[in-house]
């Protein structure tokens, strides 16, 4: 109940907001700090639990270190102890970690003109990690570098600034001189929308928003270090084997909430390690933290003998198998249906840990995250016409029927998943399940580092995967606007985060007027998205599983932990001296 | 008259006193035997399909109902186990793996796969090495040149780096060979890797032996008397090569076997849900803390065969080698 409340209050609060502005005169402003409220910050910074360096170990790297270009939880982590934006998540624990506080901005903006223009006031003194002053000029140049790298989420999270569109059909040479007006006398940030956006405050906050130096790579910087403003910098970056982020010289604090002081003297992070590995590493305390979901091998040891190391925290974030909309079979709306029924979620739920782990499910909203009601289509009992509650069992028989409807039967299908030891025991239960129902299907493992962006990209011609979503900010929108928008399906691309590549262009319509409508009624904006959450799992493109628990496993030297239900685990604040 | 014993006669003589074949043979055909009786087990007596993944499955025993993966019940009631091993050959005899599926069912299909990979590669490897020998070593000049060269590229390479190497590259995209195609998920691949890499390792002697019987009288001789090439080959110095062949065998085949589930271990061999020696013991590599034996059994299987397979060669290559036999008679 605490979760789903606060969520809400977040919600409210920005929600609250941009109605005020709305509702007033064009000309008046409201500041939206008015309308937060601090909650459990962290103590002032103790400089004499500072030193050490943070060990981390993951099977493989996350990818590109470009903060435009990188979607994964792994590296939003690193992220938020390097990089800053206007606005940022607070550093609080649990739900306080969803409220947006002023970051390189003095203040939250002032919203005018009917919700469609905030206005940031950059603070002075701050310098990037180079030693360079960050300007309202790097402001500007950022946002139109998320266009010029084709950032996964320039077309879904940022095309609502003014001067977007052109950007998104010509990124090369994007100018946003309408959608970003800045001043470099008052050190003023306006930012111009066509339309008012209810989550626009959240999006700004996460890291493809955050500030680079003007004249950084204008294509994804890969493994090129691009200078940062928060207490970390990159030192190195080898995908094949480690990450070193160390102190920035030029750091200093300007907002406990937003930026505070790190205590690690450095972060390392090692790749390479398989999950088994990790866990050991952590239990002969030589790493602070493993990255990998733990082998369900390991849980029970470390549930009975380090118990006292074990942190499990709830996420917003969801485990699903994206259906290739248009690819056989799953161009067929039965076959993508009959994998709905056919999954076992409870099996899923076994291979990720058990019920302390994980919890099933079929909606597309995970539970507690505004939009959810509880339904399931595809269980025993369950239509698309006429949901049960929730799953209970698959249903195997329908499942097969399904699949015989469709004349799909005997078609080859090829699962692509994660090459660690829990995705690679999902994708064998999958194949297993797909056999069964009809298919001759084989499983693809491949490597972590690339497995994100190998399924995004429609030239690789996937037809199935399975993959997770984690929430970037507590909205409806963040995962069905996001995931499932006709905006963010980019053939070709790698950024492709429609995996499904599912585009109805009704929904659409529909997904964009609860957006709307959040604005001036969240109530009858979260029953729109229930809605739209039933319309689009009648549609199957993307078969849910499953909801995860976050499992951190600390070692006995690791100290302060505290988990942003943002980011997870702070890494900054982590005492390890 | 004093009529003396054909070679053969009297190597068969030699390996039938031997203890050593006898005690391999019979490793190798119970082996053979449960693997081959693989089907007949899951169906009829462990009432179980191995390669559909059963996390929810429950088994009786003792009266009692139980989870065949259970979860946690202690500390914080983390984590989920597979069944240990039941000792009663109707259910999970050996345990389940992470997939809820026997495993004592899987080794004994898993045998099959193995052995089919192992032997069949092996064949294909004495078959063409059998080729390039004889056809190197007879006619020597260019086309001896063109071909040892060919071998010395395959043998440039490590066998396991080359046979993980073509793995990777063939299991995505599979292999056509113009009058057929092999797709990416057959067991047909690895036989046609392994078969391919152990070449030269078996070309070279016959070739070195080819070259060597080609100046022997009884070839002169019948090339002399002008017999055709594919006579002298096939019907003088075949046979003359057979000896050292009859002894690779039994090692190809080990070597084969390992090579096979070395793959499959690195998961680019037999592809899930089909299962190999190599295959099972890369998914007990999850279960090594809780349940070890879902590796070590594979495992064990694996160390038997090979031994055996070994043993085996080392009695052939006694039985057929004049030396040995004369060192053993006297």
């Amino acid at each position: 109940m605490r979760k789903h409340s606060i969520i809400l209050v977040s919600m409210l609060a920005t929600t609250a907001l941009l109605l005020s502005a709305c509702s007033s005169s064009p000309s008046s402003t409201k500041t939206a700090s008015d309308d937060t409220t601090s909650k459990g910050s962290f103590p002032a910074y103790d400089a004499s639990l500072a030193g050490g360096i943070v060990k981390l170990v993951a099977s493989s790297a996350g990818g590109s270190l470009d903060p435009k270009v990188n979607y994964t939880a792994q590296y939003w982590q690193l992220y938020q102890a390097s990089y800053d934006g206007l606005l940022a998540f607070k550093y609080a624990d649990d739900e306080g970690s969803f409220e947006v506080v002023p970051d390189l901005a003095e203040a939250l903006p002032v919203i005018s003109n009917e919700g469609k223009t905030l206005t940031f006031t950059l603070r002075k003194g701050i310098k990037f990690s180079n030693g360079k002053e960050v300007t309202v000029d790097d402001v500007k140049a950022s946002f139109e570098r998320i266009f010029t790298v084709s950032s996964p989420t320039a077309g879904g999270f940022y095309n609502g600034i003014i001067g977007a569109d052109a950007c998104l059909k010509k990124p090369v040479g994007c100018k946003l001189d309408q959608g970003i007006v800045v001043d470099a006398a008052t050190n003023s940030v306006v930012i111009n929308l066509i339309a008012p956006d209810e989550t626009i405050i959240s999006k700004l906050a996460v890291p493809h928003a955050v500030i680079n130096p003007m004249g950084s790579p204008t294509t994804d910087a890969g493994t090129t270090i691009i200078p940062t403003t928060g207490p970390y910098m990159f030192k190195s970056y080898d995908p094949n084997k480690s990450l070193i982020m160390v102190r920035n010289p030029y750091f200093k604090e300007w907002s406990h909430d937003a930026q505070p002081q790190g205590y690690p003297d450095e972060i390392h992070y090692t790749f390479g390690l398989t999950a088994t590995a990790q866990v050991t590493a952590v239990q002969n305390d030589q790493a602070n933290w493993g990255f990998d979901p733990i082998p369900s091998d390991r849980l029970n040891e470390i549930g009975t003998k380090y118990a006292d190391q074990v942190h499990v925290n709830p996420l917003t974030a969801m485990w699903y198998l994206p259906m290739n909309v248009n690819l056989a079979p799953f161009n067929n709306l039965k076959a993508r249906q009959a994998v709905s029924y056919a999954l076992d979620r409870a099996a899923m739920v076994k291979i990720f840990g058990g019920d302390k782990l994980a919890a099933p499910v079929c909606t597309f909203l995970p539970p507690g995250f505004p939009g959810h009601e509880d339904f399931c289509q595809y269980t025993v009992g369950g239509t698309p016409e006429a949901p049960a509650a929730a799953w209970t069992a698959p249903d195997l028989a329908k499942a097969k029927a399904l699949v015989e409807a469709s004349g799909t039967k005997g078609q080859a299908v090829g699962i692509v998943v994660s090459d660690d030891e829990v995705n690679k025991q999902m994708g064998e239960y999958i194949q297993s399940v797909l056999n069964q129902i009809g298919f001759k299907a084989t499983l693809k493992p491949i490597s972590g580092n690339i497995q994100f962006t190998y399924i995004q990209n429609t030239k690789n011609k996937v037809q199935i995967s399975l993959t997770q979503w984690y929430q970037d900010y507590p909205a409806a929108s963040d995962f069905l606007y996001i995931l499932l928008s006709c905006g963010s399906f980019t053939p070709g691309s790698d950024s492709s985060i429609n995996i499904a590549g599912y585009c109805n262009k009704a929904l659409d319509v529909k997904m964009r007027k609860a957006m709307d409508l959040g604005i001036t009624d969240s109530k009858a904006a979260n029953k729109l998205w229930a809605e739209i959450d039933k319309e689009v799992m009648a549609d199957a493109p993307v078969a849910v599983a499953f909801t995860p628990k976050q499992l951190d496993f600390i070692s006995k030297s690791t100290k302060n932990y505290h988990f942003s239900k943002q980011y997870k685990m702070f890494l900054s604040q982590l005492h390890v001296k | 008259m004093v009529f003396s014993e054909s070679p053969g006669k009297i190597a068969l003589r030699t390996l039938t006193r031997d203890k050593r074949s006898w005690i391999s043979l019979g490793i190798l055909f119970t082996v053979l035997f449960l693997s081959l009786i693989a089907p007949l087990y899951a169906s009829s007596i462990a009432h179980t399909d191995p390669f559909v993944s059963t996390l929810n499955a429950t088994i009786n025993i003792n009266g009692q109902t139980r989870q065949v993966l259970e979860a946690s019940t202690e500390g914080l009631g983390l984590g989920v186990t597979p069944i240990g091993p039941t000792w009663n050959p109707q259910a999970y005899f050996l345990g389940a793996d992470n997939q809820g599926r026997d495993v004592a069912a899987r080794i004994l299909y898993g045998g099959q796969n193995t052995l089919f990979i192992a032997t069949s590669a092996a064949f294909l490897t004495i078959i063409l090495s059998l080729l390039i020998g004889l056809i190197a070593g007879y006619r020597r000049g260019i086309v001896d040149s063109i071909l040892s060269r060919m071998l010395d590229v395959i043998w440039a390479f490590p066998v396991y780096l080359l046979a993980i190497s073509l793995s990777v590259v063939l299991l995505t995209s599979g292999l056509s060979l113009g009058f057929t195609r092999i797709g990416p998920g057959s067991i047909a691949l690895p036989i046609f890797i392994i078969g391919i890499v152990y070449i030269p390792y078996v070309a070279r002697p016959i070739r070195g032996q080819v070259l060597a019987l080609r100046e022997r009288e009884f070839v002169r001789a019948a090339i002399g008397s002008g017999a055709k090439h594919s006579t002298i080959i096939f019907r003088e110095i075949l046979p003359n090569v057979m000896p050292n062949v009859l002894v690779f065998i039994p090692i190809i085949i080990a070597l084969a076997m390992l090579t096979e589930s070395a793959l499959s271990f690195l998961s680019i061999g037999v592809q899930p849900p089909s299962a190999s020696w190599g295959t099972i013991i890369n998914d007990g590599l999850a279960l090594l803390y809780t349940r070890p034996l879902v590796a070590l059994a594979p495992g064990l299987m694996i160390v038997l065969t090979a031994a055996s397979l070994n043993l085996y060669g080392d009695a052939v290559r006694d039985a057929l080698d004049p030396k040995t036999r004369a060192r053993g008679d006297a």
